[in-house]
């Protein structure tokens, strides 16, 4: 029965999704953007874009997953669905669990699929951008689930956005550093193995609690 | 039975209600009438367990609502004043999903006959957001025969509804009452139901 409410929310958002395709080619978009705006202002220094490039790729990332966060609970709140769900008999944590899921593979997968391509142009070897997409596999869940929670304590706040940013993105820094910094340890010689253990440790605690914490945040949200 | 016994809302310094008290058996219904403002919808909510009163409380069955939430919720059906209807779904996804969040999976030819015999024959597969408010509601409202509770929370429930589906509507919950059901509900209008209690804000 638990289960079954994290299956119907997938599905629905999913379906959702897929009626509503601007919002989630927006941030897509908004992340091919980015990195493709950045080799163009810091100029064709290979040796600079290639030390530059898992930074460029993991910020363009974060950011672009914020895009579609301040959509993640801010329509059901609004049209009533929250209240509903909240109301359910069945557990809020995995309902929340199934939207955070459609949000990552919505907003963040695609993320990842698109890395290597754009990693190309950093002239990263074809070893870093398999590690790259590694640490972005492992990393944007993260990314969704401790941003569901900013998501849901912004929730009904005027000018949310910013706030959900100013919220939000230092609890991104450790993603970004142990996901940019596998990237840059193996171009520098060094094992990235530490680094993957220490996002994947990330990932399991983040991916473990935050459904749980952004039920209790939107419960408090709808009082 | 749901007890609800001396709730107090206080908004700020303003002080909404006090001292609300009322018991509600099987087959009685109850309807709660106040000038606008005057915190219906904030009792509503706090009886079906969203809010947090500022002292009383509301017990079903004998237990606090707040603490034995997953079986309140199970005989609970709360219709709000918001339709939780998607514009992107047409009204049979959006009563599956609607039924699937509450962890009832719902037949496609049950929302259908649910939503025939709220007089949208034709709508069932149209995007929600060509319907009218009235349509709209009827939508909502169709989850009152799908989704079987023992207590109906009915937030304002004729509201955009024409004089037929006023009607059906009561019919709906005059069947609810008979089958040994409660309700509570808002409204400005009287009500064509048996005698009911009535509690004034």
């Amino acid at each position: 029965m638990m289960t079954s409410g994290f299956i119907t929310a997938l599905r629905r958002d999913l379906l959702l999704a897929a009626r509503h395709k601007s919002e989630w080619l927006t941030a897509l978009f908004f992340f091919v953007m980015v990195t493709n705006l950045l080799p163009l202002g810091v100029g064709p220094d290979a040796a600079l874009l290639r030390k530059i490039a898992p930074g460029v790729l993991w910020i363009g990332a974060l950011l672009s997953t914020l895009l579609g966060l301040q959509r993640l609970f801010a329509s059901d709140y609004a049209d009533g669905t929250l209240e509903q769900m909240a109301l359910s008999p069945t557990s809020l944590s995995w309902l929340v669990a199934g939207k955070m899921f459609t949000h990552w593979l919505v907003c963040g997968l695609p993320v990842v699929l698109m890395a290597p391509l754009l990693g190309v142009q950093f002239d990263l070897p074809s070893r870093s951008l398999g590690l790259l997409t590694l640490s972005l596999l492992l990393g944007t869940p993260i990314l969704s689930a401790v941003g569901s929670v900013g998501a849901a304590l912004t929730l009904g706040v005027r000018s949310s956005g910013a706030l959900l940013s100013l919220l939000i993105l230092p609890l991104y820094i450790p993603a970004l550093i142990f996901g940019a910094g596998a990237v840059e340890a193996d171009l520098a010689g060094i094992s990235p193995q530490g680094h993957l253990s220490l996002l994947g440790a990330l990932l399991l605690v983040s991916v473990f609690f935050s459904p749980w914490i952004t039920a209790v945040a939107l419960r408090i949200a709808l009082e | 039975m749901l007890a609800v016994s001396q709730l107090t809302c206080q908004r700020g310094s303003r002080r909404l209600f006090s001292d609300v008290s009322f018991c509600l058996d099987a087959g009685q219904w109850i309807q709660i009438q106040g000038s606008n403002g005057a915190g219906k919808t904030t009792l509503l909510r706090l009886l079906a367990g969203l809010g947090l009163p500022h002292a009383g409380t509301v017990t079903w069955n004998g237990a606090p609502v707040r603490e034995t939430r997953e079986a309140w919720h199970q005989d609970l059906l709360y219709i709000g004043h918001q339709v939780a209807i998607k514009d992107e779904l047409s009204p049979v996804e959006n009563l599956i999903f609607g039924l699937g969040l509450e962890g009832i999976s719902g037949s496609r030819q049950g929302v259908i006959e649910a939503l025939h015999r709220f007089g949208l024959k034709g709508r069932e597969d149209l995007p929600a957001r060509f319907l009218s408010a009235g349509q709209r509601r009827r939508v909502l409202l169709c989850r009152l025969l799908l989704r079987p509770a023992q207590v109906w929370i009915l937030d304002e429930p004729y509201t955009a509804l024409d004089v037929h589906a006023t009607e059906f509507l009561s019919a709906v919950i005059e069947g609810h009452l008979d089958q040994g059901g409660s309700a509570i509900l808002t409204s400005h209008q009287t009500l064509g139901l048996r005698p009911g209690m009535f509690l004034v804000l």
